[in-house]
């Protein structure tokens, strides 16, 4: 019995259940588009085919672990002998494998009541299409083992969701985003596609092996230069600071499973690169990158929460914290390349473990968020928090997987993210310890930024909840709003089951993604500072810092229902309860005076005034002609600088724009000069390539 | 058979003194001001009166206003039984620094919540101040026990507070520089001076209490409770801690009572600067308490550097 | 500092003697009908006392106001005032209810959670008073709310107050002569 199974898990960890897995994706985007001509049917066969090759995923992704296989494939041509389509599949690869499937699982359970909406406007075939390609190119991206294979499969992934961005393309703001992803997209691939060229003209391999063998002929300049591009190029895909700027217009644009998918997971495979690179195929990385990541990381968490905190755009505010869950997850990875530099490799596994525990976490609990919103969104027919409002009663379940998956990003106990907080602590307290001279204060810095963006984060989701689900509606959309219907219900139900199971399982899972950081770092024989003891036990160094999740979600629910089991049965059995009015010093209290997102977010606007800089402008319009003193209508309006669009990128633009407009005398229409152009260019390609 | 004796006292010990600990704190306030005040048992009857009446909710309050008070008081109970108080014996899974301040955590999202919940400006404003001030503490608080974790070389607070009797004469300044530091987010966690006034009757200056204004009868009562529990549990760590020199380390009897005879004692201690306090200083204008928290983040970061 | 702490520390504590308390007359009137014995135990060692200002002219509010000072004490009694309706059990409304307080006024009454007691306090609030007869007011509060006890006087000192609020609570527990 025990062959058979470990035969049927090595049969499927093997390059034929890769392939299965792609060909599913594969066939379930072109048959999208045979059957456009027909909603349902399109809708069915997209959801039926994604959902099949996640199941598939995730089975794959877990034979790999249990039969310990490295999958491998590899297709060269004679011609071009850089590029080839090599594919490997390890522990690392497996793992972001079973992250995007499982995600994609259950985004695509929602989407079956989701797609609903767009029947008879839009075409649901090219929505089914571009959304099994995404996914393809997702999964491509983290097997790919060639450069320009990896660039190909970024391609696609990136153009896939493109055109997801601006599906509903009555929406202009859904456009100006959209191409505003795409340039920055495309610059980022150009940063990858450099420093490829940088190591192909030092190591003369595309191929990641072949990199990685011949790595110590890279001098330090170049090294240094691939780092700098390739952190660019990939911190664009993942959104850090201040390379953002795409990220809150173009996931909010796209339809609500498909943000999910690009806040949960596309954003990850940026970091999926970033371990490859830096910890795998670059070898031991000088103390500096760890520095500069660790930087980054702590700076993208905090801007990342106070920009979340000013916005009443429900996915915008979900948007930001996916930024600020990003910089977490490069809290954790920057500390292990610090802790590699400085030759302590039980944390460099403590930390690894940390940010690819983070990387799980966000991913369920944000999707989770974003299926919420999507599901509120699509019951209000609008964005705005200030719209909502009494929606509790109204949408009671997805109240409550909203307010789920906001007590994970709090990271609250019992559930997932307490327990990936936790452990990126215990890595930053670790560096405070054990780190020397400079590297120490970096340290503390990132701890007071964490710090500082836990306590945030949960005020910022206070807001959202309070804003929209609690207190009377505020406009009539919101008190016409109806629950969503049972694939949009299942979808959200599973994630916020995984986001309470991981918790409780948080032991395990930290002991397979140790096993995953031994593997990419290679540090196999050496002992951690985290290790898991039973099957629930985390503990971390030799001095007793432990947790365990099922004991605090056990201890938690017991507290709690013996509480209210006294306060009920044991004082005054008879009590009356009664439903009385608010207490509003007798005023007639209307929606109006509740609070409003806006207000809420003002206490912590004004304590960070001197970095948000918001600003009140005060519009008057007057009766002119009849009395100029009578005043027609005031309009207030409070915005937020965004520093970033101010001092970097309009600035950016304005010189691109300007350098355009000198080189404009090109295009003076003259055709024989276009000919001459296009001879002289073909000369000097010729010329230089002999 | 001793061992749950000692557990019995450790999980019952926070809820069942912390009344005293806040009328202690009223009957020195009304000294104070010359007036001869309430009995230092008074919050007992209050409780016990409260347990006993009915309750009207607002209509439109949904389950979350039902359920937070049973969530909220039962957060302050489990982190009273996991914190150190008399024995260096007794751990509980959740007796993690990171763990306490985030399980202390769940019970202010769901107090703001349910202050939003009603709909009433005042729980919404309260909500507000709540959790902005609750961010910057919940990052002081962290930050001034740091120093002790890196002596200590964990974050498990039991270990903590047994270990700093080693070399404590050698770190006294750090341990000084970080206990205020402590202090001050104990202030500002517990809502007492300079950052919120527990009595005043003008909503506009509230911040606890703003969010608690609609509950009555049995939610009331824990509402209440849970913060007079929060306050001992803020003040027993700040003394356990920082000065831990009464954490016994057997299970016999006399031990057990000179452990908490010292305890109480140190609290006493705590409480009595805290109706001093209260007495001759104003509250601070709400902006100015941010101030006043990084100006104690910033001597939490000099205690570490002098740790290091 | 050390000044204010040396002022405390030597002013002589002048509170009035409880006995001084009962000594006074006891005037208060039982409007309401009999409460059950165990609202007398429930609310013996705790009050909470809700103030509302029903459109009166201020002046029993400067004698309630005097309540809670060094001089007179009330919380020694384990009597205190309340932010709101819902926290307490026991109005205390002053005033002829103006037409513009009385939905208020009623307002805060069912938001009051029972056992909960009402108390008229001066002559304005039981029948009207000075402005009986006015177009502006209801005369009295025991038109909009139902009233149990009442405390006359124009207005009553605040020693006359307290010995009713301590008759109160002696009537509820049924030890009132």
């Amino acid at each position: 019995m025990k062959e058979n199974g470990s035969n049927m898990f090595d049969a499927i960890a093997s390059p034929a259940g890769l392939i299965t897995l792609l060909s599913v994706f594969g066939l379930g985007a072109l048959g999208a588009l045979v059957v456009r001509a027909f909603d349902h049917v399109a809708n069915f066969w997209t959801a039926a085919f994604a959902i099949l090759g996640s199941l598939w995923g995730m089975l794959f992704a877990g034979s790999i672990f249990v039969t310990h296989h490295e999958v491998a494939m590899k297709v060269a041509t004679s011609s071009f002998s850089g590029f080839s389509v090599a594919m490997h599949v390890d522990k690392l690869a497996a793992f972001f494998i079973f992250v995007i499937s499982l995600v994609a699982f259950f985004c695509s359970i929602y989407g079956i009541g989701y797609a609903k909406e767009y029947y008879k406007r839009f075409s649901i075939g090219a929505l089914g299409f571009f959304y099994n390609m995404f996914i393809l190119g997702m999964l491509l991206v983290v097997t790919s083992f060639n450069g320009l294979w990896f660039l190909l499969a970024w391609e696609i992934m990136s153009l896939a969701s493109y055109f997801l961005v601006v599906y509903d393309r009555t929406d202009r703001k859904n456009v100006k985003a959209g191409y505003v992803y795409l340039i920055m997209t495309h610059v980022g691939a150009l940063a990858l596609l450099l420093a490829l060229a940088l190591l192909y003209h030092y190591t003369h391999s595309f191929d990641f092996d072949g990199i990685k063998a011949h790595i110590a002929a890279v001098p330090h300049l170049a090294l240094a230069a691939v780092f700098g591009l390739s952190l660019f190029g990939l911190g664009i895909k993942a959104g850090v600071i201040p390379l953002h700027i795409w990220l809150p217009s173009a996931h909010p644009a796209a339809p609500s499973h498909v943000s999910a998918l690009m806040s949960g997971v596309m954003i990850k495979t940026g970091i999926y690169m970033m371990i490859r690179l830096f910890l795998d195929i670059m070898g031991p990385a000088p103390l500096w990158w760890g520095i500069v990541v660790l930087s980054v990381g702590a700076v993208s968490s905090l801007v990342g929460v106070l920009f979340a905190l000013t916005e009443h755009d429900l996915k915008r505010l979900l948007a930001y914290h996916s930024i600020e869950n990003i910089g977490i997850i490069l809290l954790g990875l920057g500390s292990a390349l610090i802790f590699s530099a400085l030759h302590r490799p039980e944390l460099v596994l403590l930390a690894l473990a940390a940010a690819l525990f983070h990387t799980l976490n966000h991913a369920t609990f944000k999707s989770l968020l974003f299926l919420s919103a999507g599901s509120v969104i699509q019951a209000t027919h609008t964005r705005n928090i200030e719209k909502y409002g009494g929606l509790m009663k109204l949408l009671p379940a997805t109240g409550l997987f909203f307010l789920v998956g906001s007590m994970a990003i709090s990271a609250l106990p019992p559930f997932n993210g307490f327990f990936s907080e936790w452990l990126t602590f215990q890595a930053l307290f670790g560096g405070i310890a054990h780190a020397g001279g400079s590297a120490q204060w970096v340290f503390v810095a990132a701890a007071a930024s964490l710090a500082l963006t836990g306590g945030l984060a949960l005020a910022c989701f206070v807001k959202a909840i309070g804003a929209t689900f609690l207190a009377r509606p505020r406009s009539s959309a919101a008190r016409h709003a109806k629950e969503s219907g049972f694939s949009m219900k299942t979808g959200m139900a599973g994630l916020a089951i995984a986001c309470l199971a991981i918790g409780l399982a948080a032991a395990p899972v930290t002991r397979l993604l140790q096993t995953v950081s031994r593997e990419v770092t290679g540090l196999s024989g050496v002992a951690s500072t985290l290790h898991v003891s039973g099957s629930r036990t985390l503990v971390v160094g030799d001095h007793g810092a432990v947790v365990s999740g099922p004991a605090v979600a056990l201890l938690l629910l017991l507290v709690v229902v013996l509480v209210w089991a006294g306060v009920r049965y044991g004082v005054y059995r008879r009590q009356k309860v009664m439903t009385g009015p608010t207490w509003d010093c007798g005023t007639d209290l209307n929606e109006r005076m509740e609070i409003t997102a806006t207000g809420f977010s003002q206490s912590i606007i004004r304590v960070f005034k001197s970095f948000l800089l918001p600003t009140l402008h005060h519009a008057v319009e007057r009766h002119e002609d009849e009395n100029p003193y009578q005043i027609k209508s005031r309009t207030v309006s409070m915005q937020i600088r965004d520093m970033y669009q101010a001092s970097i990128y309009r600035p950016l633009y304005r010189l691109i724009g300007m350098m355009s407009r000198s080189a404009e005398w090109i295009h003076h229409g003259n055709l024989s000069a276009y000919i001459l152009y296009i001879f002289a260019a073909i000369i000097i390609v010729l010329a230089v390539g002999a | 058979m001793a061992h749950y004796l000692l557990w019995m006292i450790q999980i019952a010990l926070v809820p069942v003194v912390a009344p005293l600990g806040i009328g202690i704190i009223n009957k020195l306030k009304a000294r104070m001001q010359g007036r001869q005040g309430a009995s230092i048992l008074q919050s007992y009857r209050n409780l016990r009166k409260l347990l006993h009446k009915d309750e009207v909710i607002a209509k439109d309050a949904s389950w979350i206003f039902r359920v937070a008070p049973f969530i909220v008081f039962g957060v302050t109970v489990l982190v009273g039984a996991s914190i150190p108080l008399f024995s260096s014996m007794l751990h509980l899974p959740t007796s993690d620094l990171l763990m306490v301040v985030y399980v202390l955590a769940i019970g202010v999202f769901f107090l703001a919540l349910a202050g939003m919940d009603t709909g009433s400006a005042f729980g919404g404003f309260g909500a507000s101040r709540e959790v902005t001030l609750g961010a910057v503490a919940e990052g002081v608080l962290i930050f001034s026990v740091l120093p002790l974790v890196i002596l200590g070389g964990t974050t498990n607070l039991v270990v903590l507070a047994t270990g700093v009797t080693s070399g404590y004469v050698h770190h006294l300044i750090p341990i000084l520089l970080a206990a205020f530091g402590f202090i001050v987010a104990l202030l500002a966690e517990a809502k007492r001076f300079p950052f919120d006034n527990p009595d005043t009757h003008l909503e506009l200056t509230m911040v606890h209490e703003a969010m608690i204004l609609e509950y009555s009868g049995k939610r009331l009562a824990l509402m209440e409770w849970a913060a007079a529990n929060k306050l001992f549990i803020f003040s027993a760590l700040a003394v356990n801690l920082f000065f831990p020199f009464n954490l016994i380390s057997s299970a016999g009897l006399g031990q057990v009572m000179i452990g908490v005879v010292v305890l109480l004692a140190k609290m006493l201690v705590v409480y009595v600067g805290i109706a001093v306090l209260e007495s001759l200083i104003a509250k601070l204008r709400y902006f100015r308490l941010f101030h006043l928290l990084f100006v104690a983040l910033i001597l939490s970061v000099v205690a570490i550097g002098l740790v290091l | 500092m050390v000044n204010i702490v040396t002022k405390i520390a030597t002013t002589r504590k002048r509170v009035v003697p409880k006995r001084t308390i009962i000594e006074t007359p006891d005037e208060v009137l039982k409007l309401g009908k009999d409460l059950q014995q165990k609202i007398g135990r429930l609310f013996s060692g705790s009050l909470a006392i809700r103030e509302v200002d029903a459109g009166s002219d201020n002046a029993c509010e400067h004698e309630l106001t005097a309540l809670t000072n060094a001089f007179y004490d009330v919380e020694r009694f384990g009597i205190r005032f309340v932010a709101s309706p819902k926290h307490a059990d026991m109005l205390l409304v002053t005033g002829p209810v103006s037409r513009n307080m009385a939905h208020a006024l009623k307002v805060a009454y069912d938001c009051t959670p029972t056992p909960r007691l009402v108390v008229a306090v001066g002559d304005d609030a039981i029948d009207g008073g000075i402005f009986k007869g006015s177009y502006a007011t209801y005369d009295g509060v025991s038109s909009v709310i139902p009233v149990d006890y009442a405390i006359p006087g124009d207005p009553p000192s605040p020693t006359t107050i307290l010995r009713s609020l301590l008759g109160i609570l002696e009537d509820l527990e049924g030890k009132r002569q």
